[in-house]
């Protein structure tokens, strides 16, 4: 399954590293940052709960920066 | 300015009216020692607490190196050797570039946003009750919608009632209105002008133009190019080599000068290397490259070219070889009347008698020989039509025996015709059995082809190739009007792949070869080619499919004005990571040899940023067309 969130975040760096917390939590099979776009691209592991991975790919994104946003 | 910008802005106009009271009271009153850090400690904590707390939280998740932590390390630094001015100062000016990039590349992602501003809001649907609004999303397939003149048109369908002319220019580039009339197919995205427009629906939203252009659209960021890879990978080197070498030049050199006897200096060499903190802050080209890119995407986007990648710019931009398919591609695709010759009539007159022979037959000639005729076709006129397969047809039209078709029918009717020296199909006209002319049917070339070929070649394009399954006469015709260098002809779908794949063999190296088809039966090709370009291939899931790079009109021209785009992409690209890289290398050493002081520090990291970005937003202006010289 793949989604795709509206994201806010600041800074182009700050973004990569998002999309790289991203793609290394638990659920997620992939995913990808377009800063310009503000949207992030998620696929998920089949079986995994969105709302859930969701969760914790925000948790691991606030850890990278701190005032960054998903909307999910 | 959102709201976020805004309250930086009131930071920003306090810390600096503090500041500047602050350096004020140290000139002239010279205070002590605690009150100088004091006064200046007060704009610091007003312009830099947030900083402060993102760096402290930054170290708790592991996440040193990272701009906040430099510039909070090279600040409080400051502070601690006393330097107290430079230390707020520093802080100050980083929230200043920050603040101003942040500007800048919001309203970039507006002007790319407007340029692909085709998603609908709404959709007008017509039920049993009257009209009812609805999101597009959930209108069905064959549901009838109304579209008014102002609108967008929100989904793919056919005209079911109502005339109106069309701006197709969010699609295609082209700003000349398309007229549309019953029964017409139109595309979602399009802009209704004149007339009001009731439409029946022939695909959900989602799968409808405008839906899968924006996807295309969004999707591009997945596929990085090298440069932007190259940009994270040094991002990620770069930032804790200078850390390193900071390190090294603040506790390092005064060891070793100790170590010689020298005097150890340790407040100079640590001002040095918080020097080189402030400007190791890759932040110009980690935002500034992306930027480019995606500008350059959007604004090719609102010519009517989709580039699917900025992986694609950067192989675009490296294009040397164009192999084209003929049908489709160079020519229309259609038959035309090309000619009329040795008539006995009146041109206009022999057209008519062929059209009204030809009025009822289904082969593509006949079509468009009736086409060509553009008159009024009395059914009365016409008796006795009988079709010879293979041959042509004879009829008899106002009590005339007329027969038309090629040299066997002529010779069937014992009529001796002329040979003809244009390429095409010859329709010859016999009446009453005598010979009245023919006319000469063909493929057309479009109209800018031979522009086209010519604007390939001023982009610095080293070799045009025409690959075609028509004969040699034909396709020898068309290469010569275009100028084409190389011609391949009677091919099969499978020859086309072959040929290409002896011209990647061939390619100098470092270029790339490009293949243009109409995406009709050449998925193949434009797959192997180095770039495919599918072009017209609006609703041709196949081709979009396939290609790198998808022109949504059928004009030719676009295709050097995609390699111009993706070079100037590219040149913006590399002028950035040479400047940027540039500057700050200079400084670094500058620092390090003790030239440079913070001020200069400031430059490296927030001028070179917003020199960057403004450069990289140049790509959002469009150029002027000049095709040919």
């Amino acid at each position: 399954m793949k989604k795709t969130y509206a994201i806010e975040v600041d800074c182009a760096n700050c973004a990569n590293k998002m999309e790289a917390a991203a793609k290394n939590t638990e659920g997620v099979k992939d995913a990808s940052v377009n800063f310009m776009a503000l949207k992030m691209k998620v696929e998920f592991d089949e079986g995994a709960d969105e709302k859930t991975v969701m969760k914790n790919v925000l948790k691991a994104c606030r850890k990278v920066e701190p005032d960054c946003e998903i909307e999910f | 300015m959102n709201r976020k910008q805004k309250k930086t802005l009131m930071r920003i106009i306090a810390a600096l009216i503090l500041l500047l009271a602050a350096a004020a009271v140290d000139i002239i009153a010279g205070p002590a020692r605690y009150i100088r850090l004091v006064i200046y400690l007060v704009p610091y904590i007003v312009i830099g607490y947030d900083i402060l707390i993102k760096a402290f939280k930054g170290i708790i998740n592991g996440q040193v190196f990272d701009e906040n932590f430099l510039m909070a390390v090279a600040t409080v630094g400051a502070m601690a050797l006393g330097e107290y001015r430079e230390g707020s100062a520093v802080m100050l000016f980083y929230q200043i570039g920050e603040l101003f990039q942040s500007i800048a590349v919001g309203r970039s992602r507006k002007n790319i946003a407007a340029l692909m501003d085709i998603r609908p809001d709404c959709a007008y649907v017509e039920t049993e009750g009257g009209v009812e609004e609805c999101d597009p999303d959930e209108v069905e397939v064959g549901s009838i919608i109304v579209v008014k003149p102002g609108e967008k048109i929100p989904i793919d369908g056919v005209i079911t009632e109502g005339n109106s002319a069309l701006n197709t220019a969010a699609l295609t580039g082209e700003s000349l209105p398309v007229d549309v009339f019953e029964g017409d197919s139109v595309s979602s995205g399009s802009i209704n002008m004149t007339g009001l427009l009731r439409i029946k629906t022939t695909k959900p939203f989602g799968e409808s133009t405008v839906s899968k252009i924006l996807e295309l659209v969004e999707n591009s960021g997945e596929r990085k190019s090298r440069s932007e890879n190259f940009i994270s990978k040094f991002a990620r080197y770069y930032t804790p080599a200078v850390c390193i070498s900071a390190l090294m030049l603040g506790v390092g050199v005064p060891l070793i000068r100790l170590a010689l006897n020298m005097q150890a200096g340790l407040g100079m060499w640590i001002m040095r290397a918080l020097t080189f903190l402030v400007i190791s802050c890759p932040c110009a080209l980690v935002i500034s490259i992306p930027l480019s890119f995606f500008a350059a995407i959007g604004g090719a986007g609102s010519e009517g070219i989709l580039i699917k990648g900025s992986n694609f710019i950067e192989t675009l931009s490296k294009t040397k070889y164009v192999v084209f398919d003929k049908t489709g591609t160079m020519t229309k695709g259609v038959f035309e009347v090309v000619g009329i010759h040795h008539s006995k009539l009146e041109d206009r007159k022999l057209l008519e008698i062929a059209a009204l022979a030809e009025k009822n037959s289904n082969h593509p000639i006949a079509r468009c020989i009736v086409k060509a005729a553009q008159c009024e076709l009395d059914d009365s006129r016409i008796s006795d039509i009988k079709e010879i397969s293979g041959e042509g047809i004879r009829a008899v039209i106002d009590g005339k025996e007329i027969y038309i078709g090629n040299d066997k029918l002529m010779a069937r009717a014992k009529v001796s015709h002329k040979d003809c020296s244009s390429v095409g199909s010859v329709v010859h006209v016999a009446i009453d059995g005598e010979y009245m002319g023919h006319i000469v049917v063909a493929d057309v070339l479009k109209k800018d082809a031979a522009a086209a070929v010519s604007a390939l070649k001023n982009t610095g394009i080293l070799q045009t190739v025409m690959l075609t399954g028509d004969g040699e006469a034909a396709a020898e015709a068309a290469a010569k009007e275009l100028n084409i260098d190389k011609l391949y002809s009677r091919l099969m779908p499978e020859d086309k792949v072959k040929k290409v794949e002896e011209l990647l063999d061939d390619k100098r190296a470092g270029s790339a070869v490009a293949f243009v088809g109409d995406g009709i039966n050449d998925a193949p090709v434009l797959t192997r080619a180095d770039i495919g370009i599918a072009m017209g291939a609006l609703g041709s899931d196949a081709a979009i499919e396939a290609a790198d790079v998808v022109l949504m009109d059928d004009n030719p021209l676009k295709i050097s004005k995609a390699i111009r785009i993706a070079k100037k992409c590219m040149k913006i690209v590399y002028e950035n990571i040479v400047f940027a890289i540039g500057v700050k290398l200079i400084c670094l050493i500058l620092g390090a040899l003790g030239i440079a002081n913070m001020w200069l520090a400031i430059f490296a990291d927030v001028g070179v940023m917003v020199i960057a970005v403004l450069n990289a937003i140049r790509m959002l202006r469009r150029e002027k067309s000049v095709y040919v010289e």
